[in-house]
């Protein structure tokens, strides 16, 4: 159980449990500590490092901020405007608030009432939906169209647009770049006929891709009434992120090993068998090298394309909290920024445990 | 007829300036149900040479000839094994072996191809790694494996690629012992790649040397007359099996010497060269 444990662990990329829990098990007790300390104790301080860090550099611009508006009340309005203004800020009112960096501890507040703003965004919506639920029902026996909730979105629900959207994106940039990918790999002809293609449109900047989608479905969604921001926006992800993906497994099932090549002539293999049970299976761990960079990249443009293309998620989120300017909006975009940090990692670890399970190591 | 026959072969690599003419004017029969080995040093083109014959290359000039027919290219009849095993790291032991089952045997169902593979596993004694992948096998289970593949296909021909040279001289002595099991049972036709001539002899029926590449050609055959089966340990004191020996490793080292010799032809003159320390540093070092 235990050994079974630590194998899946370390499978999943979760090595830094493995000393706690040969710990937990009385076993090896030094050497074990020692580990644990490496694995785990030593993260956890960088954490508290950068944590004061931050700390200590947000109250310095606090500071710095403070002192400017100070003296310019000074210079501009006398001894008494600037006593008062000082007043003001030592005392947080809410005409004289301080915008900058926040420190950890305003982050934190604002990541509880992003939480509590959820679970009232919730709450409304399941009171709409009892509501509306007598209504609804008519209306589908009518064959209108039922109501729905149009209220402003939670954080939690921009996380799951977002994440909805990179897949959307991701699983475009597969359906794409693969089948592509293995085409050219298997000719050259093909491959040096397209390659001034692949390497012109590999560099372009995400928000060119957002403006060429753009130009193409608002063309073609022309008449339809349905909202296409998603459309453009999942578009542009998979079109901006399938490059690593085109260009690994092209390598991948060009430089298939030679011996294996034999094996296959040695067998007569056919063609088709050929390409599926000896070139596909020998190039899965670079095709899967190219995926996991294509998800990453397809985290990362997301918020960029979300944002300009006004698509919901949590790049407008981030977007909206920027424009809003209210006195936590700051610290929200903290914490989205962590929020994303933090999925991505996720994002990644995933992919690596699924690329493990499906491919091969020669030794 | 013979079972197997080379007419005038040669083959060249590269084209132009490099152009290189690996095998010359090859001329080679063997009947059937006979065992042969070629003895030959590294990069005298062994492996082009059965590459020829089992059809993933075509001579330049002259023909390869199987069964009376040229080659036209790659066949079940005639079984590979690999110098370096070349099996499928994705696929366990049981599924390399299914693979090369499931293209020979094509009529069969699933369950006689299952049950062909698990004998053929169990005839090299790895039916306990069946399921297992190679890279947790040995060097010498992956050759077996190897071996195995070729044989499950049952072909006519097995063409061996100096099979057993990767391995340490325990697997090996063992692996020469099964090969030569299996070879004496349904008495299949062998060519046999080797560097060793003592594998050679305790082998094969006939020695072939290939003197040294480019334009390698064959050397004079050596017969091998010693009963089978040949005892190991008893060969060291068969006088027959010395005075082979001996006459085989003198023709092989006085190739090697002319090889040498005419490589040696062109000396090079290297220029007298005495260090110069200009440097303001070095010279108050030195003095």
């Amino acid at each position: 159980m235990k050994d079974k444990s630590i194998h899946l662990l370390n499978f999943i990329g979760l090595s830094f449990f493995e000393p706690a829990i040969r710990l937990a098990s009385g076993e090896e007790v030094k050497k074990n500590t020692i580990s644990l300390m490496k694995k785990v104790g030593l993260p956890i301080l960088s954490i508290f490092v950068f944590l004061l860090l931050w700390h200590s550099g947000a109250m310095a611009l606090y500071n710095i901020e403070k002192d400017a508006r100070i003296e310019k009340a000074l210079t501009e309005r006398g001894e008494e405007a600037a006593s008062l203004e000082r007043a003001c800020i030592e005392s947080n009112g809410v005409t004289c608030k301080i915008s900058t960096l926040p420190t950890p501890a305003q982050v934190w507040s604002a990541y509880k009432s992003l939480l509590v703003d959820h679970k009232i965004i919730s709450e409304k919506k399941t009171a709409f939906a009892e509501k509306v639920a007598a209504t609804n029902a008519q209306r589908i026996e009518q064959g209108l169209v039922p109501i729905k909730y149009t209220g402003r979105p939670s954080f939690v629900d921009q996380i799951w647009t977002s994440l909805k959207t990179v897949f959307a994106g991701f699983l475009l940039a597969f359906f794409i770049a693969v089948p592509i990918g293995i085409m050219l790999g298997l000719s050259d002809t093909l491959k040096s006929s397209v390659n001034w293609l692949i390497q012109i449109f590999k560099p372009v900047s995400p928000v060119v891709w957002l403006l060429l989608v753009t130009m193409i479905v608002v063309t073609l969604s022309k008449g339809s009434d349905g909202d296409s921001a998603f459309t453009i926006s999942f578009i542009s992800v998979g079109l901006c992120s399938m490059w690593a993906t085109l260009v690994n497994t092209t390598m991948g099932v060009s430089s298939v090993d030679k011996d294996y090549i034999n094996v296959a002539k040695v067998l007569n293999l056919s063609v088709g068998q050929k390409v599926f049970k000896i070139i596909l299976p020998s190039s899965f761990p670079l095709i899967f090298t190219g995926l996991r960079i294509t998800l990453s990249v397809a985290w990362m443009v997301l918020i960029a394309i979300e944002l300009l293309a006004q698509s919901p998620g949590l790049g407008s989120f981030v977007w909206e909290e920027f424009q809003n300017g209210s006195s936590e909006s700051n610290s929200k975009i903290i914490v989205a920024m962590f929020v994303i940090g933090i999925i991505g990692f996720l994002l990644d670890r995933m992919m690596l445990t699924v690329q493990k399970f499906v491919t091969f190591t020669e030794e | 007829m013979a079972y197997i026959e080379l007419k005038n072969v040669s083959k060249s690599f590269g084209t132009g300036i490099n152009r290189v003419e690996v095998l010359r004017n090859i001329n080679l029969s063997i009947e059937e149900g006979e065992f042969v080995a070629i003895v030959g040093f590294s990069g005298s083109g062994k492996t082009t040479l059965i590459n020829l014959i089992s059809g993933l290359m075509m001579p330049d000039e002259g023909e390869v000839l199987f069964k009376g027919k040229p080659i036209t290219g790659p066949s079940h009849e005639r079984g590979v094994i690999f110098q370096n095993y070349s099996l499928l790291p994705w696929l366990n032991v049981g599924n390399n072996v299914g693979m090369a089952v499931k293209q020979a045997f094509a009529q069969l169902t699933n369950k006689q191809r299952k049950e062909r593979v698990v004998d053929y596993v169990d005839m090299v004694g790895l039916s306990p790694a069946i399921g297992k992948l190679p890279k947790e096998l040995s060097g010498g289970m992956r050759q077996r494996v190897s071996v195995t593949r070729a044989l499950s296909m049952s072909p006519d021909v097995i063409l061996m690629d100096e099979p057993l040279s990767a391995l340490d001289a325990l697997t090996r002595g063992n692996l020469q012992d099964e090969i030569l099991n299996i070879w004496s049972k349904d008495k299949k036709t062998a060519l046999l790649i080797t560097n060793d001539v003592d594998e050679g002899i305790y082998m094969a029926d006939r020695i072939i040397p290939l003197k040294p590449g480019p334009k390698a050609t064959l050397g004079p055959e050596f017969v091998i007359n010693i009963e089978r089966p040949r005892d190991k340990t008893g060969l060291n004191s068969n006088e027959n099996f010395k005075k082979l020996r001996n006459t085989i490793m003198e023709y092989l080292m006085k190739l090697g010497q002319e090889r040498s010799a005419s490589r040696s032809e062109t000396t090079y003159e290297l220029p007298e060269i005495k260090p110069v320390i200009k440097s303001r540093f070095f010279r108050n070092k030195a003095s």
